[in-house]
């Protein structure tokens, strides 16, 4: 048994259910080093999810759905900037303001122009890399590399990519070291000529872009439909996966991965064991909460992560 | 005087943000009505007078503004004590699920009894999900959050499974039907735990009602409980101590007050509060769980919460309002057939949250200016 679960297709699927989480993961990562707390991921990857099957079946092309997908995320991001940067509202106020909004216009629209609240995805992204050989034809090892690593919807390259593209411009340009500076300590980046409501601006709005991508990723390429609430928490996990990884998009790909692992062990052992699906369907959820009590005291937030900077304090 | 006269005039403006933050709204919604093909003036007419036009609309209203007062209570409380408790969707299920559980499992008790029992066990079921996060947070500085969250979604699969143990077998009629899938639910309460409706006691009082009104005593538990939230807040020791811990847990713990105790025990009664949403949507209407009954509601209480600026009695009229939307919206969904989705309301409700976050700021800043001119 424990090789029917833990073979190279698990692994291909940690790694598919781990993309959303990573993505809007890393939306947090940005908007959170800049100081601004994003709890909006979750609408914002819940709106994603549902532009991008609309508008694939509307264009009848999946890469205009996910594009779509990309541009709500950042509409929503703009309004959180405003509220939170421009006129410096609660943060977690207007991210959860967000969230219900998604909820309600995503099933608004639904009805309105497809009158149901699941819509099927009527075409899909291409299959990208090397076709999987079948068995007998080569190396099992060969099979099951290509499984893991070259087989995959485009979006799992393009997740990659970001990543170490993000690594790189946070760590390593000029840019980066004052989105840092800026989400540690504005009022000395305000004094060396840092423009820190244009920085958090571009921070929060990145972070729409990406949680917007990681809807388009649950619906068009994990489910193949939307239905509604069907982001399930996920924005708050990768809240949780971004805190764990110590909001480097690194440790936030790790710990995605993890409960990326986690769920898809929890979708494998759905009917393997005599375990109710209804406590199956908690692991990921339990993940989330052992994982931040884990990570107490491990893991310090940007220090100036949720303060709206005012400039005449100081 | 005339400075003085200013002052009055801004805090007026204060005390009314939400109120230019709901006309805001229902303006936003008034563009998207004409942008789908509609009237607005229609809509709204309709919505308005057909929400409170009448007694039957009024009954209504009340009876979709009681669990909004308690999930509002829910938020408004925690947010006294610097928590943001959005796991009431949670809490009110746990709370609502084993009060049905009391309901159809002590039968023999008389109503004296079994009512207080269920009314207790949906309190202590809200408070026992709500200390959870609640320890994690003082105890250990877990974000609250993250935690209610989540909390939420096994709240969710685990009420799911008990629905399924104690799933109520299809009744005669079912059968005869053919009706082979059905939403899950349990067997209805004792008719000793079930609540009266209003118009019970308005016929007492020779007032004509509707007997078809679903609105029920839980209207008054709610109100009960928004005086209680208030009585608790204000006029207690421990209310003065939760306060005092969400202005500032350092000035607080500083003058001697344990922060994690306080933490703990508003979360608790935060969560009680969510877990009375049982009395009216299983003891006082359908009499059993039904899955997804009401999901949403605990949602909906943050909304609530954030329009009456966290005070119970703002929750009580914020909750009123959105009574009106919900019945009023559903009734818009009916004459239009459908062609404006009830839906709209959540939108409403959220660009309401938004703009009640935004006109809170701007005036505060206003104020604040204000000041330092005079």
């Amino acid at each position: 048994m424990f090789g029917d679960i833990f073979n190279a297709q698990f692994v291909a699927s940690s790694i598919r259910v781990a993309i959303p989480l990573a993505l809007a993961g890393l939306g947090g990562v940005f908007s959170e080093k800049s100081g601004v707390i994003n709890i909006g991921l979750e609408g914002m990857m819940l709106t994603g999810a549902f532009t991008a099957v609309a508008v694939t079946n509307f264009a009848q092309n999946p890469w205009v759905g996910v594009l779509a997908a990309i541009l709500v995320g950042i509409f929503l991001g703009l309004i959180h900037a405003i509220t939170c940067i421009t006129f410096k509202a609660n943060q977690i106020v207007s991210g959860v303001a967000i969230n219900l909004f998604a909820s309600g216009i995503t099933v608004f629209f639904s009805w309105l122009l497809f009158g149901e609240t699941q819509i099927m995805a009527k075409t899909n992204l291409p299959i990208w890399g090397l076709s999987v050989p079948n068995i007998g034809e080569g190396s099992a090892f060969a099979r099951s590399m290509i499984t893991i690593f070259a087989h995959h919807s485009p979006l799992v390259y393009l997740t990659i990519i970001i990543f170490a593209l993000s690594h790189i411009i946070l760590f390593k340009t000029p840019f980066g070291l004052r989105l840092r500076s800026v989400g540690e300590y504005p009022q000395a980046a305000d004094t060396m000529g840092v423009n820190i409501v244009k920085m958090r601006y571009m921070a929060v709005i990145t972070s729409g872009a990406l949680a917007g991508l990681a809807g388009s990723f649950l619906s068009l390429e994990q489910a193949h439909f939307f239905v509604k609430e069907m982001s399930g928490g996920r924005g708050f996990i990768a809240l949780a996966a971004m805190i764990f990884g110590k909001w480097t998009p690194l440790g936030t790909a790790g710990a995605a991965l993890l409960f990326g692992f986690g769920e898809a062990l929890a979708i494998r052992l759905q009917g393997v064991t005599a375990v109710p699906v209804q406590f199956i369907n908690m692991v990921p959820y339990l993940l989330a909460i052992f994982v931040l009590v884990s990570a107490i005291g491990r893991a310090t937030p940007p220090a100036a992560d949720g303060v709206p900077y005012e400039k005449e304090i100081g | 005087m005339k400075s003085v006269k200013k002052f009055d005039y801004y805090n007026l403006l204060e005390k009314i943000t939400p109120l230019i933050a709901v006309i805001l709204a229902l303006l936003v919604g008034a563009i998207v009505i004409i942008l789908i093909g509609e009237n607005p003036v229609f809509v709204y007419k309709t919505l308005f007078s057909n929400a409170i036009g009448n007694r039957d609309g009024w009954g209504n209203v009340l009876f979709r503004a009681t669990p909004l007062i308690f999930t509002g209570l829910t938020v408004a409380f925690a947010f006294r004590c610097g928590l943001f408790n959005i796991g009431g969707e949670g809490q009110m299920y746990i709370g609502t699920f084993l009060a049905t559980w009391v309901g159809f499992t002590f039968t023999n008790l008389p109503a004296f009894l079994l009512i207080p029992l269920c009314i207790l066990t949906a309190a202590a079921g809200g408070a026992l999900w709500a200390a959870i996060p609640g320890i994690l947070k003082a105890k250990m500085g877990v974000h609250e959050v993250i935690i209610t969250i989540m909390m939420n979604w096994i709240a969710s699969s685990l009420t799911f499974f008990l629905v399924l143990k104690f799933k109520a077998a299809p009744t005669a009629a079912m059968v005869a039907a053919g009706v082979k899938q059905m939403i899950p639910h349990t067997s209805e309460i004792a008719q000793a735990a079930r609540l009266p409706r209003l118009y019970t006691i308005l016929k007492f009082l020779n007032i004509n009602f509707p007997s078809y009104n679903q609105v029920n005593v839980s209207f008054f538990i709610a109100i009960g409980a928004a005086i209680l939230a208030y009585y608790i807040l204000w006029k207690t020791n421990l209310g003065y101590e939760i306060r005092a811990v969400g202005y500032s847990p350092l000035a607080a713990e500083y003058g001697g007050i344990s922060v994690a105790k306080n933490i703990i025990l508003a979360m608790m009664i935060s969560g009680a509060f969510a877990g009375l949403v049982g009395t009216n949507e299983v003891m006082g209407f359908k009499y059993r769980w039904r899955q997804e009954l009401f999901t949403g509601l605990g949602f909906n209480g943050i909304a609530v919460a954030l329009l009456g600026k966290n005070h119970p009695l703002g929750v009580v009229l914020a909750a009123i309002l959105f009574g009106i939307l919900n019945y009023g919206g559903a009734i818009v969904n009916i004459f239009t057939e459908g062609r404006i989705p009830r839906e709209l309301i959540m939108v409403l409700q959220a660009v309401i949250v938004i703009f009640v976050v935004i006109s809170d700021e701007v005036v505060k800043r206003l104020i604040r200016q204000r000041r330092k001119v005079v």
